[in-house]
């Protein structure tokens, strides 16, 4: 009646997403009055037990097997199926990213088991012996669902960024047990065959000051003003789904449910309505500023700060104020 | 190449998702519809590999009669063939819905030949459940992939190119095969006027539903918590400039 963690890693590196995981599966197994334990996945990821037992875990399951050495959708779910056929977990918690979601879905398919994902709340009176309530995020989080997972073990991801990572030393060492899978030809195509390492830099996801443009912009050429405000503030541009429909700019500069979840210190929102599909990807900016002509905008309801008017003519005179204060 | 793209009929929310005073389902009532979008990118590019390839698209959705909607919908932006799957209103569950697309899968297979390849959107829009897919494609017996955001087809192989956080994996699929698709693949077409003609006339094949209910249970739907609007208006027109600057000094982006 254990509460299992599923560690996503990237060839032996954890990633944040994990952490959040950890911690939840710890405070739940401490409600349901039972063992926390986690999986790490391929030989290349045993170090990182070490990670696991400062989270409190009470044991961790070290999944091996030689092809074990890079991510593969179908391997590392059959790992994480065989994994709790032996260990028969009553909670069993992913991470809720691209990964994640696909090793539990994995996991769930090969089990014949339900999986709820991205949940964001657990019902404080689960003990393990009754069906699982969780609340989890649809719409890419505008909307949440009540469900309830009826099942034996209960497999689920946690929504990223919901559980903030907190260490917690487990009162007895971790104790670490080997498990050796099976992993036969129906699951050893896909993994990951080749990659193009990303340069490092900026990027949408990671900048502190994204200049975004909506509808409202009108054209591909009158993005030009919101990448020298952009430029000035040493941010970057982003776009709202209207704009990559029209063919304005590339969707990796989407911001949105369906492209970029965004978190900068300032988002700039210019032109843009505030449509569902992009408030979530914007949501969880620290500030957002909204230049619009319409003051009842679901954007500038929402935002932190307005302008309102037109931002073609509004956003040059930001860059020329910027740049009579901040003369380089 | 035979390609099979499965689609969800999703509604077309605004600025803000009413639910039914039942809570069972977002209400509709003033809301239009459309294909989802990570699907609505799967009928393109299997548009495109067909242009390249040869061969031909089928689409089929699991839903209401009226999804025919997003199924002629997609003929007109290329598909060939259309499949309606008819439930009433009311989604069914991952398991339920992954069950009664294989079925049909393998009965549309066992006419026409096996599909070289099933696409599927990485998650709907409405539910976001992030498993029908991935189910459909092990009641197969085929491999799978989601996040594609590159998919071509090389010597009977699907590669399949996504992006992670160190930047772009590489997959590679025997086909038969399938993979859960993410806009950004592509750009959608418009619907053409050859396209349009050809959705009005396609005859929309239906094959019954069938599965048994699996043990993800909605107990309902409500909002999230509403922020409180207090938004601070910095002024009107270029003359908020200032403002607008002293607000950047003040969080700190020139340090």
């Amino acid at each position: 009646m254990t509460v299992l963690a599923v560690v996503e890693h990237d060839r032996g590196n954890i990633t944040s997403a994990s952490l959040g995981v950890l911690t939840a599966a710890r405070n739940l197994a401490k409600q349901m009055n039972t063992n926390f334990e986690a999986l790490t996945i391929g030989a290349n990821a045993d170090a990182l037990s070490e990670v696991v037992s400062k989270y409190g875990a009470t044991t961790v399951h070290q999944a091996h097997n030689a092809m074990l050495t890079d991510f593969g959708p179908e391997a590392w779910g059959e790992s994480v199926a065989q994994v709790v056929r032996k260990t028969s977990p009553s909670v069993v918690i992913g991470t809720g990213t691209e990964r994640g979601h696909e090793i539990i879905a994995q996991a769930a398919a090969r089990l014949d088991l339900p999986a709820a994902m991205n949940c964001l709340e657990f019902d404080k009176e689960f003990n393990g012996t009754q069906p699982l309530k969780v609340v989890r995020a649809r719409w890419g989080g505008s909307l949440m669902e009540e469900s309830q997972i009826d099942a034996p073990i209960k497999l689920l991801t946690l929504a990223n960024h919901i559980v903030e990572p907190q260490e917690e030393l487990a009162t007895t060492p971790t104790t670490v047990l080997l498990i050796d899978v099976d992993l036969d030809d129906s699951v050893t195509q896909s993994f990951v065959q080749d990659r193009v390492e990303r340069v490092a830099g900026v990027t949408l996801a990671t900048s502190p000051v994204v200049v975004s443009g909506g509808r409202g912009v009108g054209s591909a050429e009158a993005f030009a003003p919101l990448e020298e405000l952009a430029g000035l503030l040493n941010g970057v541009v982003g776009c709202s789904r209207a704009v990559t429909n029209n063919g304005w700019r590339n969707h990796t500069d989407q911001v949105g449910q369906t492209g970029t979840r965004i978190a900068p210190d300032i988002y700039i929102a210019c032109g843009i309505s505030g449509a569902i599909q992009h408030w979530v990807g914007a949501m969880a900016s620290k500030n957002i500023l909204a230049i619009n002509t319409d003051a009842q905008a679901n954007i500038v309801t929402k935002a932190g700060y307005a302008v309102i008017g037109d931002l073609h003519l509004v956003v040059p005179a930001i860059s020329a104020e910027i740049r009579k204060r901040h003369p380089k | 190449m035979n390609i099979l793209v499965c689609v969800k009929r999703v509604p077309a929310p605004g600025a803000r998702i009413n639910i039914t005073s039942d809570g069972q389902q977002v209400d509709t009532a003033f809301l239009g519809f459309t294909v989802s979008p990570h699907e609505e990118c799967a009928v393109e590019q299997a548009v495109q590999l067909v242009e390249k390839h040869g061969g031909d698209v089928t689409v089929l959705t699991l839903g209401p009669a009226e999804a025919q909607e997003q199924l002629r919908t997609a003929v007109s932006t290329g598909a060939t063939k259309a499949v309606l799957v008819p439930i009433d209103t009311t989604d069914w569950d991952p398991q339920k819905t992954a069950q009664a697309i294989a079925k049909v899968i393998e009965e549309l297979e066992a006419t026409n030949g096996n599909f070289d390849l099933v696409l599927f959107g990485n998650e709907s829009a409405d539910s976001c459940g992030y498993q029908v897919g991935v189910r459909t494609a092990l009641k197969l017996g085929r491999p799978i992939v989601n996040g594609a955001k590159g998919l071509d087809i090389d010597n009977g192989v699907a590669v399949i190119r996504r992006e992670s956080d160190a930047g772009v994996e590489v997959y590679k699929l025997k086909m038969p095969a399938c993979v859960g698709v993410k806009e950004g693949i592509n750009l959608p077409r418009y619907p053409t006027m050859k396209g349009r003609l050809a959705s009005k006339k396609v005859e929309i094949t239906q094959n019954a539903a069938s599965g048994e209910v699996g043990g993800l249970k909605l107990i309902t739907l409500r909002r999230p918590p509403e922020r409180a609007s207090n938004t601070k208006i910095l002024g009107n027109g270029p003359d908020a400039a200032s403002a607008v600057v002293d607000l950047l000094e003040e969080l700190g982006v020139f340090k």
